[in-house]
């Protein structure tokens, strides 16, 4: 191998985090405040100049690809960092009153987020599977000792462990599967392993790694069958966590199925497909039907998780640009609406008393009507109903198979989703039709009540004008 | 001008909600203002229509999601003219009859209803399917707070019941759509016509489009959603249900089913006359035996709906029957003037339930009796609109049954036979309804105290009782309106006449 300079220049957003991580360890170190208001102000900047500099590095330029062929530079890229470190600071941004109330409100917390998004970004660019994998174990190990932050609860300990063990498992599988394509391509670049692919090299022994790799990826996405760990996770951990949790590393892992499953092995499409059916029918039926019996708002939400990820499998499994873009769009939609809804049970939440259950919704309207209306319209976006984000998520995926020929997943997608509006309506009747007796006035800080609005803000508003997001996920597949 | 009309009583309903979250008064006097002038724009777009043109009229475009050509397209023909003015017409009535019935915030009452009308136009002028499509299933989020919020004791079931049935339906429509964008190329309503798919396709098309519409419109048997939505939802809640959205289903089978899929409509039309006349005849039988007001009213609606279907897939057999158009023209305009007269006379019979509702706090049939010794002008009132539901020539009701009956005789004498049916039964329920409620003797103490109605009532009433009448007397304008378009319609369905 010839040694040659790597552009650093094309990997500013990284580098920056990696700088920014060791910085606001340090200031953290300094702050006497208790607040870790320090910490928490460095990381939302650093967020910030990440998604400055993953623009300016990534968006509009041309495919380009340096430190011998480990790191790419695209838009994808641009796109799926840009959400990544967007969806943290939002999802921060709501943690900030949940962590002091509860005595959490350390350094490290902040330090670990920043950890994750490096990893996520580490993801996004990856063009080797070895750097994949880095990014991939940096992100997981971080969500760890993120579950586990608060170490009196035993729930969130449980939670953690399983998360843990699972996870490693998931790891295992997933470095088994690459060591296989390894075997079979002799590189571990996904360029390199793309044109054997397609040249049908060793295909029995690539579709053998493949099957593992993609197993590894259904356990991070949480598809069923692999979604075990997801409700218990987003059950034990701090509210906090499982908002960061469920939403920016969804991304990461459409990242990591796009640059692994499509960029590497998009010529064993054929292969993967019946798999990925499998995957997509099976989350939509589990995440539906479990949901429907949840009383646990959060437990109702990981089910809620796992039908989602079996929509947006239906994008990918069209196996066309447009249909990824369909699957990148339902991606970041649902992350909005993700972060929007834990927003809310961190929101309704007070010290010592988590307002996790369905119940701890009822007389929301007669409390607080905003609040009221920015449920509402999450709720009605993870439906599908027209007018919020989440109808054109869906939409686009729908178009991608029908494009394709596969009117009839389309029409078992559609069937699943009218079981699924049932559940998201039973939050909205506690919100609006249930009333209380003696109505509490609900009040937040000014800064929550920013982000609430914006949340729902963005998902009206990209209701109504989806143009500009559509197009960018477009170009950001090459379309 | 049209997105004038949609959007004004959008944004009105989000200033309502604002401006009136703790003050009930400034709500509703702002309601009224947005409601009145959707209403003069509605007019001024009426008399601003020409007639004798077959087009849109009024028609905007422009790009909306680029990427997959879809534009925001609106505009308006002969067939959805008349609807848009009922639908301004309509949500004026409903923001008068809640001014000071509404008690439990009113503002959020009045903002949902607001938002609803300008979905509801926008549903009617749509002419990008997609477009189509958001207006359409956007219409169910107000309509399931309004029904689950100011319902009454068992409104989570039956708001539940409407959204879930009506979303299942719709979801169904929307695969047929995006398969159709695939072979049209666009989502441009006008695209999908005269495509020329093959039978099988369109079959499956119709069908989807069935489910859509069907749960709308509703028909036998998927209605059930209806009396329980309507029996729970607050008054005003009726009034739109049943003067605007069942008239959605209606229309979708003008502007989607019968263009798109003509020979599957030819071909599966004993499908939809047979489920017609079981509405007409049995729904009919049903309604005869309900003891509750509400649900006496929400299947005499299915049942007028019934006889809209009926006509609308009438006319292949009629043409058969006959060998020209014209029988078939006559059948269209008597279904969409049923339509029209229907909005009108079921939104003034549940405003009337409304009024006593308001008084008595009971919907059972049998806890009236002899009303019309306290509240003489009310039970003219509503004896009228009872004449008006039966189809009394001189009202709106008897134009388009008329019409519909003498276009049926070409297509077979059974067929108008039992469609004239309706007449018989249509009377049968409303007078005995009539007879049970404001006749009699007064048998309870209740009744005895009741007032009658005030200025208020008088004017929403009223200006029911002229609008039924001038149409029964005078349906010309009604009908130079549509005729072009629905000419222009068949000649889409039926070319090769």
């Amino acid at each position: 191998m010839n040694f040659e300079m790597p552009q650093f220049a094309m990997a500013a957003p990284e580098i920056w985090l990696g700088v920014m991580v060791c910085v606001v360890l340090i200031a953290d170190l300094f702050d006497r405040s208790q607040q870790s208001r320090l910490a928490f102000f460095l990381t939302q900047l650093t967020l910030l100049g990440a998604i400055g500099l993953a623009l300016y590095t990534h968006w509009g330029v041309e495919r380009a690809i340096t430190f011998n062929g480990m790191y790419v530079s695209d838009s994808l890229a641009a796109v799926l960092k840009v959400t990544v470190a967007g969806l943290s600071m939002v999802t921060l941004g709501y943690s900030r009153d949940y962590l002091r109330q509860r005595d959490l409100l350390k350094g490290e917390f902040y330090l670990l987020a920043l950890i994750a998004n490096l990893g996520m970004f580490v993801m996004a660019s990856a063009s080797s599977l070895l750097v994949l994998y880095v990014g991939l174990e940096m992100l997981s190990l971080s969500l760890y000792a993120m579950v586990a932050f608060d170490r009196d609860s035993r729930i969130g300990a449980e939670a953690a462990m399983k998360y843990f063990v699972l996870g490693a498992l998931s790891s295992g599988m997933m470095l088994y599967g690459m060591s296989m394509i390894y075997g079979a391509s002799g590189s571990l670049l996904i360029d390199t392993i793309a044109s054997h692919a397609a040249a049908g090299d060793n295909l029995l022994l690539m579709a053998f790694g493949m099957t593992f790799a993609l197993v590894g990826v259904a356990f991070k996405f949480g598809a069923a069958p692999f979604h075990m760990w997801l409700p218990d996770v987003y059950q034990g951990a701090p509210t906090s966590a499982t908002a960061f949790l469920g939403t920016a590393p969804k991304i990461a892992a459409l990242a990591l199925f796009l640059r692994l499953l499509v960029d590497g092995l998009g010529d064993l499409h054929d292969q993967w497909q019946a798999m990925a059916v499998l995957l997509a029918v099976g989350s939509l039926a589990v995440g539906n039907l479990f949901a429907l019996v949840q009383t646990n708002f959060k437990r109702m939400l990981a089910y809620s998780t796992i039908s989602h990820i079996g929509f947006l499998f239906l994008g990918l499994i069209a196996g066309t640009p447009e249909g990824y873009s369909a699957a990148l769009f339902y991606a970041i939609s649902y992350g909005i609406m993700a972060s929007g809804a834990f927003g809310m049970i961190i929101l309704l939440s007070r010290r010592g008393f988590e307002a996790e259950m369905i119940d701890d919704m009822r007389g929301l309207n007669d409390r607080h009507s905003g609040f009221a209306l920015v449920m509402l319209l999450l709720m009605f976006s993870m439906t599908g109903i027209p007018g919020t984000v989440g109808f054109y998520a869906k939409w686009l995926v729908l178009q991608s198979l029908i494009d394709t020929g596969m009117i009839w997943l389309a029409v078992v997608a559609v069937v699943f989703a009218v079981i699924g509006a049932f559940y998201y309506l039973r939050v909205l009747k506690a919100v609006y039709f249930d009333r209380l007796e003696s109505p509490v006035p609900i009040e937040a800080p000014a800064g929550q009540r920013v982000i609430v609005a914006l949340n729902g803000g963005a998902i009206l508003l990209l209701g109504l004008f989806p143009d500009r997001l559509i197009e960018i996920c477009r170009i950001a597949l090459g379309l | 001008m049209l997105s004038l009309l949609i959007w004004l009583p959008i944004l009105g309903g989000a200033v309502v909600l604002w401006t009136g979250r703790d003050n009930a008064d400034r709500a509703r006097w702002s309601a009224l203002a947005v409601a009145g002038l959707t209403l003069i724009l509605g007019l001024v777009l009426w008399f601003g229509f020409e007639t004798g043109v077959a087009g849109m009229q009024f028609v905007e475009r422009a790009p909306w999601i680029e990427s997959f050509g879809i534009e925001y397209y609106l505009g308006v023909d002969g067939i959805s003219m008349p609807l848009v003015v009922l639908t301004a017409f309509s949500t004026l009535l409903v923001v008068i009859a809640a001014w000071e019935v509404v008690r439990y915030k009113p503002a959020q009452y009045l903002a949902a209803f607001l938002i609803m009308e300008g979905i509801m136009i926008g549903v009617f002028s749509a002419l990008d399917a997609l477009l189509f499509y958001v207006f359409f299933e956007a219409m169910l989020i107000p309509m399931f707070l309004i029904i689950g919020i100011w319902g009454g004791p068992n409104r989570i079931y039956a708001t539940l019941k409407f959204f879930l049935y009506t979303f299942l339906g719709s979801v169904m429509m929307l695969v047929a759509l995006i398969y159709l964008r695939g072979q049209a190329g666009s989502f441009a309503i006008e695209d999908f016509y005269g495509l020329g798919l093959p039978f099988a396709a369109q079959v499956l098309i119709f069908l989807a489009f069935l489910a859509a519409f069907a749960v709308k419109v509703p028909m036998f048997p998927v209605h059930t959603w209806l009396p329980d939505a309507h029996v729970e939802a607050p008054t005003g809640g009726s009034v739109i249900l049943a003067a605007i959205t069942l008239k959605i289903g209606g229309y979708g089978f003008l502007r989607f089913s019968l263009p798109i899929a003509p020979e599957a409509s030819m071909a599966l039309d004993w499908l939809l006359i047979g489920l017609s006349l079981i509405a007409v005849v049995y729904i009919g039988l049903v309604a005869m035996v309900q003891e509750d007001l509400k649900k006496l009213i929400a299947y005499s609606s299915i049942a007028h709906m019934g006889f809209v279907t009926l006509a609308f897939f009438l006319i292949f057999r009629i043409v058969a029957g006959e060998g020209t158009r014209d029988g078939a023209l006559l059948a269209l305009e008597g279904g969409l003037v049923q339509m029209i007269s229907h909005g009108f006379v079921s939104a003034a019979m549940f405003l009337c339930v409304g009024v006593l509702y308001d008084r008595m706090h009971t919907r059972r049939i049998a806890d009236y009796g002899g009303g019309a010794n306290r509240m003489p002008v009310f039970a003219g009132l509503f004896v009228f609109f009872a004449m008006a539901n039966a189809g009394l020539p001189g009202t709106s009701g008897f134009v388009g049954e008329f019409m519909v009956i003498l276009a049926s005789f070409q297509a077979g004498f059974w067929y108008a036979a039992i469609a004239g049916l309706t007449l018989i039964l249509g009377a049968a329920y409303s007078l005995w309804m009539i007879k049970r409620v404001v006749y009699g003797q007064v048998r309870n103490t209740q009744v005895d105290e009741l007032r009658d109605i005030n200025a208020r009532e008088r004017l929403l009433l009223g200006s029911l009782v002229g609008v039924v009448l001038f149409f029964g007397v005078y349906p010309a304008p009604l009908i130079n309106v549509m005729a072009p378009s629905l000419e222009a319609l068949l000649g889409i369905v039926m070319p090769a006449l």
